[in-house]
């Protein structure tokens, strides 16, 4: 039998037996095993027991959940929390008007971010390096505090309506905060560097003769963009749209500063039924389904981010 | 003939620099005209305002009778095939080929019909289906060239059509390009740095540098009778020798160089005078190289000896020093079968070249 | 080239003034010196004064960097790990798991991250008596695992463009497999550790979702502070420290900015 041997570091053979082999097979098993153990259990074991949860019932008590299995080891779980889920109209109705709000604050992100991507991809060098930077800077202010920002513009006796009012255009201050035009106004702002990344990543290394080539052969400057830039865009589309959508769905922040108490959205309706209402198994019941209604745009997501690794042609 | 193609005062400012420098041209119908100079030397801008994407600062474009210099790129009679060939990468081999004609508003039935032939001359027809990154660098190019000519442009315009293909590739794809060019009768015009591709390939040849045309000719033109020393030195190689006129007769120029170590005779012309400072210019393959003297009494003759020898097989090339240790560079034909050298280093000989082989320059 | 069109131009500045004009307004009325604080009563920094006598803010602060500190550490070492086992393993049982698990932290929902974690606890606590008191320890494994997902990536992808010759010609004049990961691999990635470190540094600062969850009662971080006041409004000293936390970042990544940039020249 042929001794073991295998590619080393950089992919040079090594042979069983010899001390480079086993330091170097030492390594690489804790280099996998150590990151691979702490997702384990503290990114996928959680979830198993969040699904263990949600099968259970609230009862008053620490924990607050009834346990799934008896003492036996018995299922003794019920999807009553699912059903309530499904037959209760104000969960389906908060689970829609979260996709809607995460939906059109995704298109307005595409709308303002593409022709912001495009317009940097063609700047030049000095202009692209400051703009990209410009782009990146509020990802490191606080999320927070670019939310609150919005609280001191769009308050009844805020920066905008002081500004209506001085110009005449409005009389009486309108109500901006606490509407779902705010929340929608918040989503758009916190999340469009998130658009304009991926968007600007694949326009900046596209060939610009491909524009030039299609106009030659009769395309207008309008034909060759939707013939050219645009499905060639695509993945940074749907890299952006989608990191712009799945945070969005969840989104707390937002909708609790900005849209005040009746503005429900799935990602609020969670934390008000974990903290206020202490119903941990319907929490978690949520949990699922929104992470269900996720899946689709997770696994699309992950399937585009691999495409895109792969080497321009 | 009529010209085709009329470029009138032509330039391109980029802020304070010119690109292209108040250049006029005619270009015939049917001809196969190339652009050659070095990188930066306007080339590319000029093709590029024959295509419409740059607008000249100054001057106009005149194509078949019609000005052009306003229109854009996708108005002109003209298509272009790039140097990067800007195939889509997202469209087919047939996709790509088929656009232009798309663009036009073509019935689809015609579409497919002369996409086929546009396939078939390019031979490419059993690709049509392939997504450009399944092609080789080959290919590409003979699809770009396939989704150039489909409109039946008045003029094709290529940008350095066969830079990117290795050495044989190049060679052959040059003789097909010239078979593609007479059967379709478009006129080309060719952009390229590479003085071989535009001598193998060109009716008429215009060597530019810094915006501006050195000299419009045929190859042999170019090749044989440089205008000055830039075309000279660009096309081929060349020894060129300082010197003052000295004698002026009814036939001959006699020019007195130093930098030769002799007076050199070349054929009389009348645009110089007694005194004036010139150039002379000798192709290495016009120059004779031998141990004995040789007798013509016209010819000029120097003395030197062998500095440095490379045989290539079909042609064996000298660097000769001469007294004065200017080096001056020889080419002979390997005629006859040998196993010996015919010269061998440090060997004395002498170097001579008949006056109609001389060009002389003025600066 | 084509010129930018009008469009493009006025698209651009729109979109940087949407980014940037809530900001300016903040660090504006942190000057001012009116208690209701969307009404300008001239200028004053005494916010600033009552911010750093506010012992709440400071408390939370420090904690806040410590959990930053630790986590990003801690998720730069795993992240690192994880990165070089994607890049340069091959194939190994379990890859596609690991990297799945790998990518997911950072396209989850915060609530959903978030509650499976205090679940996690909850359920450890039954089991094993630990972690005991919610706080530190678990915002920062919380922070660890999502931070080490940015890291990964980012040491991932400079593995992926670096030339795999370099840790060949390493082992072809004798370097043994481990020192050449120490003395070539780790060296060359070193920019990348650099920047997921900052990154999961930000992501710590910044997250407030997860940290509710986890944390226990009495360790409030600075974004749980600063929640709990502006649930209640715009509030003068939150502006001041808005400002500050802005004014800190800004300058940072300006100077990183102009030293890479003379770098680069």
């Amino acid at each position: 039998m042929a001794p073991a041997q295998r590619r080393g570091v950089a992919g040079v053979t090594l042979m069983a037996g010899d001390t480079a082999f086993r330091t170097d097979q030492l390594w690489r098993r804790v280099a996998v095993a150590a990151p691979y153990l702490w997702l384990l259990v503290f990114f996928l074991a959680p979830f198993a027991i969040i699904l263990k949860i949600s099968l259970a019932d609230p009862i008053i008590a620490q924990p607050p959940f009834t346990q799934t299995f008896d003492a036996e080891g018995d299922f003794a779980g019920s999807a009553d929390n699912f059903r309530f889920l499904l037959t209760d109209k104000l969960y389906a109705v908060t689970y829609l008007r979260s996709v809607v709000m995460a939906a059109a604050a995704t298109i307005l992100c595409l709308a303002l971010g593409f022709p912001m991507a495009y317009g940097i991809a063609r700047s030049d060098a000095t202009t692209r390096s400051l703009l990209l930077l410009l782009i990146v800077l509020p990802f490191w202010i606080s999320f927070l505090l670019r939310v609150y920002a919005w609280m001191g513009l769009m308050n009844n006796y805020g920066v905008i309506n002081n500004l209506l009012m001085w110009i005449g255009i409005i009389e009486q201050p309108i109500q901006l905060m606490y509407t779902d035009f705010a929340i929608f106004v918040g989503l758009a702002y916190s999340y469009l560097p998130f658009m304009i990344l991926p968007l600007y990543a694949t326009l900046e290394r596209m060939d610009l003769d491909l524009i030039e080539a299609a106009q030659d052969l009769g395309a207008s400057r309008t034909r060759a963009f939707w013939d050219i830039t645009w499905p060639l865009a695509r993945p940074g589309i749907i890299a952006g749209c989608l990191l712009v959508f799945i945070p969005a769905m969840g989104e707390y922040v937002i909708p609790y500063l900005l849209g005040g108490p009746e503005a429900l959205l799935i990602g609020r309706v969670l934390f008000d039924e974990f903290f206020v209402n202490r119903d941990w198994p319907l929490a978690s019941a949520v949990a699922i389904v929104l992470l269900l209604l996720l899946v689709v745009p997770i696994v699309l997501l992950q399937r585009n981010q691999a495409k895109r690794e792969e080497p321009a042609t | 003939m009529k010209d085709f193609i009329r470029i009138r005062g032509i330039s391109k400012y980029f802020g304070d620099f010119a690109a292209v420098d108040d250049v006029s041209l005619d270009i015939a119908k049917g001809e196969l005209f190339s652009i050659l100079g070095g990188s930066g030397c306007g080339k590319t801008t000029l093709l590029r305002i024959l295509a419409g994407f740059e607008l000249p600062t100054k001057g106009t474009v005149e194509i078949d009778g019609v000005d052009v210099t306003n229109q854009p790129p996708y108005q002109r009679p003209v298509n272009m095939m790039f140097q990067s060939y800007a195939i889509f990468p997202h469209m087919s081999v047939a996709k790509n080929v088929a656009y232009g004609l798309q663009k036009e508003g073509v019935a689809r039935t015609d579409i497919e019909k002369r996409v086929d032939q546009a396939l078939d001359l390019v031979q490419l027809r059993d690709f049509a289906k392939r997504k450009p990154d399944q092609l080789s660098g080959g290919q590409r190019q003979r699809v770009a060239l396939a989704r150039a000519i489909i409109k039946r442009p008045k003029v094709l315009l290529l940008d350095e059509p066969l830079a990117a293909l290795d050495k044989k590739l190049r060679e052959r794809t040059q003789f097909e390009l010239m078979n593609i060019q007479d059967e379709l009768g478009i006129t080309f015009v060719v952009v390229t740095h590479d003085q071989e591709e535009a001598m193998t390939l060109s009716t008429r040849i215009a060597v530019m540098e810094q915006g501006r045309f050195l000299q419009i000719g045929t190859p042999l033109e170019i090749y044989e009778y440089p205008r000055n020393r830039f075309v000279a030195d660009f096309i081929g190689t060349i020894n060129t020798f300082d010197g003052t006129v000295q004698q002026i007769d009814e036939n001959t120029l006699v020019i007195d160089s130093e930098e030769a170590g002799t007076t050199i005779t070349a054929l009389g012309r009348h645009d110089v005078v007694v005194g004036q400072k010139v150039c002379v210019a000798v192709r290495p393959e016009k120059i004779f190289v031998g141990k004995d003297e040789p007798d013509n009494s016209e010819d000029t003759r120097v003395r030197g000896v062998v500095h440095d020898l490379g045989y290539l097989g079909n042609l064996s090339l000298y660097r000769i020093k001469l007294v004065n240790d200017n080096i001056v560079l020889v080419s002979s034909q390997n005629r006859r079968r040998s196993a010996s050298r015919f010269l061998e280093w440090e060997d004395e000989v002498w170097i001579s070249w008949r006056p109609r082989s001389v060009a002389v320059l003025l600066e | 080239m084509m010129g930018r069109s009008r469009f493009i131009l006025s698209a651009l500045a729109f979109g940087y003034a949407f980014l940037y004009i809530p900001l300016v307004f903040v660090v504006v009325y942190s000057f001012n010196d009116s208690r209701i604080a969307t009404i300008w009563g001239g200028f004053s920094t005494r916010w600033y004064g009552e911010l750093l006598r506010n012992d709440q803010v400071l408390d939370a602060a420090f904690l806040s960097l410590r959990i930053a500190m630790t986590s990003a550490t801690a998720a730069t070492i795993l992240g690192t790990m994880a990165g070089l086992a994607l890049a340069r393993f091959g194939r190994f049982r379990g890859r596609t798991l690991f990297s799945g698990m790998i990518s997911s932290p950072m396209v989850m929902p915060e609530v959903i991250t978030g509650l499976s974690l205090l679940l996690l606890f909850v359920t450890l606590q039954q089991l094993t008596g630990w972690p005991g008191q919610r706080g530190f320890t678990t915002i920062t494994i919380a922070h660890t695992t999502f931070s080490m997902a940015y890291v990964a990536v980012i040491v991932q992808s400079r593995l992926m463009s670096m030339d795999e010759s370099l840790e060949e010609a390493a082992m072809d004049l004798g370097g043994k497999p481990l020192r050449v990961v120490l003395d070539i691999t780790l060296p060359l990635i070193a920019p990348a550790m650099i920047a997921g470190w900052l990154l999961s540094f930000t992501l710590s600062l910044d997250d407030l979702v997860i940290a509710s969850f986890v944390s226990g009662p009495g360790s409030n971080t600075l974004p749980m502070y600063i929640f709990s006041k502006v649930k209640l409004g715009v509030s003068p000293d939150i502006n001041a420290l808005a400002t500050i936390i802005i004014g800190a970042i800004t300058f940072g990544v300006l100077i990183a900015w102009f030293a890479m940039r003379r770098m680069r020249t």
